[in-house]
């Protein structure tokens, strides 16, 4: 008898006490603990969290399924890797209220970039701080209306040429130009009388490449290859990895539900490139494509980061 | 070889005759069966950082086919944590037989006194496999259905019935049990021919009848002896005895063949076929097919596995032994040739079973470090291993490893058909009888090579 009560209480401590311990134990994290699974297994979850300015918000981050990454939009703090089966500790503290973006930083499917999540901060705030609108809103563009260039180089201008032409040129580009009328102008002009068409060409792309620096054309090119790449494409042609998992169409049109994808844009591409300006590319990077699959990055992307991916853009048009 | 008995030693009878050692085994392993259901279910949904997946599926499986089947045949039915609620139940008590428990102690129905329902429910787990054996949610769902299957059978008839006739995981263990090297008889068939009482069967103060139904004094096979050590602990003669003999020495039975058994063995093989082309091969397509459950694509996939276990490679079987009897002119019905002769599939399908776990088994091994020091993936890290990296071991010697078990256990397969052909024939027969089923085992072997190896 007295054998049988001392195994009742060896199997009630082994049997059940461990399990139950390893639950209470478990059970005891303050942290909010955040799943990610890709986009088409349910994203993240929970993907909507609510904080208070100035109060640490601890978050636990694992993966369900493969490697992810985890950012906070508009942040400055580095992309966090969230490993499968392991467990990523952050502290996340705003200063101001508002409504972030956190998302996924690696590329994990074709539907990555719709791995996000929001995370609604209220809260008092000393300082208020407005963001004008992007100048695609100010000057009320039509981002979707075609914007073919009515001409189209010979060669790839070639801010080098363009230079070594001696040529003295107006070296501001305004955000709503797009480098075929800057070139209508240009050949128009006195100064370039004697210049052939590619000649002006180059001297496009010398006034595009004067309008940036190579500071932003790295953190630019940093960005693309990050974000861009994958659909776009390394030279930009539209033919990254993802690529041809997307709809093969040219361009959206009516009959599309808005769920569909189409063939990523190709940056390569003389005249479409050519006729958009730097509001319309900054404008498309921000609200993303409507209804075909490219992101929108606005949520993401400082307003320094997406001037800095547009004017990396324009190396796939423009020589050094 | 002459069985050596271990039990001669008074340390290892002690042992044996105990109830602690082995409660305490059981108990432990059923806290961590329970705590593998648990994880199935509340831990990390990654497969290979899961306790329920790293622990069954490589830890427990590597024990049970690189050792425990090999060395001890059911030395794992003798720990075993799944039926031991249900025995709790019915006995009344948690050690010695201390008076009557619940349940309805009936028998279990005679048409099903056999593996067939074994079969049945190893091939219903080997459809799912691919799941069951990466999702721990499904892993954990199965190994709770078998605590509650358990549970339930013994509440409903007499003794461990859920074991003899209903573990999927008992069936082939018991087949491949008669390749071991260990075994527990009766020291003196004699002693237990005058022996009115039979204790080992009825019990006794001292411990439980046979739980496996068997009558240990005219016990000849592994096959449904669970080693659980009751009659040892029961016969008041003394005349019980836990043996080391040869590797296989059931295989030289003359007589008991049964064609449930046989075709355990061809679900063995067909399914180490199958699983080595599925989870080892390079065909996407086919694995999958055997992930998309309820697809068209995995229906063309559980078809062609049933037909593999079911149909072709018994029907390919048979047409070999059929040759082997017109060769040799054999009187012996065929249903009872091929029974006979599908014994030699017995060693066959161990070897493949053991090449084909070193595929995984030492690929990965080190998911168990991480898995130690967090085992419900709550980022804990308990032994400081839980970032340990991913690290194959052993990798260069494995193929070599496999090539030998292989190779070895299609001698052994051949010596065993030739065996059983010399129960039959004489001189120039034996050879001819047992030919065809050797190059039955030749081809089974060059495709496991191919598959595992090549």
């Amino acid at each position: 008898m007295k054998a049988e009560r001392f195994a009742l209480l060896f199997v009630i401590v082994i049997v059940i006490g461990v399990p139950l311990a390893a639950i209470v134990a478990r059970s005891n994290s303050g942290a909010i603990e955040i799943h990610g699974q890709m986009a088409d297994n349910g994203g993240w979850t929970p993907s909507d969290l609510t904080a208070q300015v100035g109060v640490p918000l601890p978050l636990r981050l694992t993966s369900d399924d493969v490697v992810h990454g985890f950012a906070v939009g508009h942040s400055t703090e580095p992309a966090l890797d969230v490993l499968p089966g392991q467990w990523t500790m952050t502290t996340l503290i705003f200063n101001r209220p508002g409504k972030y973006t956190f998302y996924c930083t690696r590329w994990c499917g074709a539907n990555h970039w719709r791995m996000r999540g929001t995370i609604e901060v209220t809260g008092d705030t000393t300082t208020t701080i407005t963001t004008p609108p992007p100048l695609y809103v100010t000057l009320n563009l039509d981002l979707d209306a075609p914007h073919p260039s009515e001409v189209v180089p010979g060669e790839k201008p070639s801010a080098t040429r363009g230079a070594a032409l001696g040529v003295k040129i107006d070296r501001v580009v305004e955000a709503t130009q797009s480098p075929a009328q800057v070139w209508q102008q240009m050949r128009s002009a006195s100064i370039t009388q004697g210049l052939s068409d590619d000649q002006v060409w180059d001297l496009v792309a010398l006034t595009w490449r004067s309008n940036t620096t190579p500071e932003r054309l790295a953190e630019g090119q940093q960005l693309y290859a990050q974000n861009c790449a994958a659909c776009h494409g390394e030279t930009g042609k539209g033919d990254g990895v993802i690529a041809p998992s997307l709809k093969k169409t040219p361009m959206p049109d009516m009959t599309m539900t808005g769920h569909e994808t189409v063939a990523p844009i190709d940056f390569t591409d003389a005249q479409d490139m050519l006729g958009a300006s730097g509001a319309i590319l900054e404008g498309k990077i921000i609200r993303g494509g409507m209804g075909t699959g490219m992101p929108y990055w606005g949520p993401i992307f400082t307003t320094e980061q997406i001037q800095a991916v547009a004017d990396y853009l324009w190396t796939f048009q423009f020589a050094k | 070889m002459t069985p050596i008995e271990l039990t001669r030693n008074p340390i290892v009878k002690a042992t044996l005759r105990n109830r602690w050692p082995q409660f305490v085994v059981r108990v432990i392993a059923l806290a961590g069966f329970l705590f593998a259901i648990l994880s199935g279910f509340i831990g990390t949904p990654v497969g290979n950082h899961n306790f329920s997946i790293v622990f069954v599926w490589i830890v427990w499986w590597a024990l049970l086919m690189l050792i425990a089947v090999p060395l001890l045949g059911r030395g794992w039915c003798a720990v075993c944590p799944i039926p031991m609620p249900g025995e709790w139940l019915q006995n009344g008590a948690l050690l010695k037989p201390r008076g009557k428990g619940v349940g309805l102690n009936r028998k279990w129905p005679k048409r099903f006194r056999n593996i067939w329902l074994q079969n049945i429910a190893f091939t219903l787990l080997a459809l799912f496999s691919a799941v069951v054996l990466t999702r721990p949610s499904v892993t954990g769902l199965v190994l709770l259905l078998f605590l509650i299957v358990a549970l339930i059978t013994s509440l409903i008839f007499e003794r461990r019935a859920f074991c003899r006739y209903l573990c999927p995981v008992g069936g082939f263990i018991g087949l491949y049990s008669q390749a071991a090297p260990v075994e527990v008889r009766v020291k003196d068939p004699a002693v237990c021919a005058v022996h009115t009482e039979k204790s080992c069967y009825t019990g006794s103060a001292d411990g439980y009848g046979c739980p496996w139904l068997i009558y240990p004094g005219t016990l000849t096979k592994n096959i449904n002896c669970g080693l659980c050590m009751e009659c040892l602990r029961t016969c008041t003669q003394d005349n019980v005895a836990f043996n080391l003999r040869s590797f296989g020495a059931d295989l030289k039975q003359p007589s008991g063949h049964k064609l449930d058994e046989a075709f355990k063995a061809f679900i063995m093989l067909g399914a180490a076929l199958i699983y080595s082309a599925v989870m080892l091969g390079p065909w996407g397509a086919l694995k999958s097919a055997a992930y998309s459950i309820g697809t068209p694509q995995w229906l063309v996939y559980a078809l062609t596995l049933l037909g593999l276990i079911y149909v072709i490679l018994p029907g390919t079987f048979l047409l070999t032994v059929a040759l082997g009897r017109t060769l040799t002119k054999s009187k012996e019905s065929l249903k009872k040739s091929f029974s006979a002769f599908a014994t030699a599939l017995i060693p066959l399908g161990l070897m493949a079973w053991i090449a084909f776990s070193l595929s995984f088994v030492f690929a990965s091994l080190s998911y168990l470090w991480p898995t130690l020091s967090d085992p419900l993936g709550a980022g804990w890290n308990l032994f400081g291993t839980a970032h340990a990296a991913w690290q194959p071991y052993f990798m260069s010697i494995v193929p070599f490893l496999q090539a030998g078990v292989l190779i070895g256990g299609l001698l052994w397969a051949c010596v065993t058909a030739r065996r059983i052909a010399a129960e039959k024939q004489q001189g120039r027969g034996i050879t001819l009888q047992a030919l065809p089923v050797m190059g039955f085992c030749f081809i089974i072997t060059a495709g496991l090579l191919g598959l595992l190896i090549g």
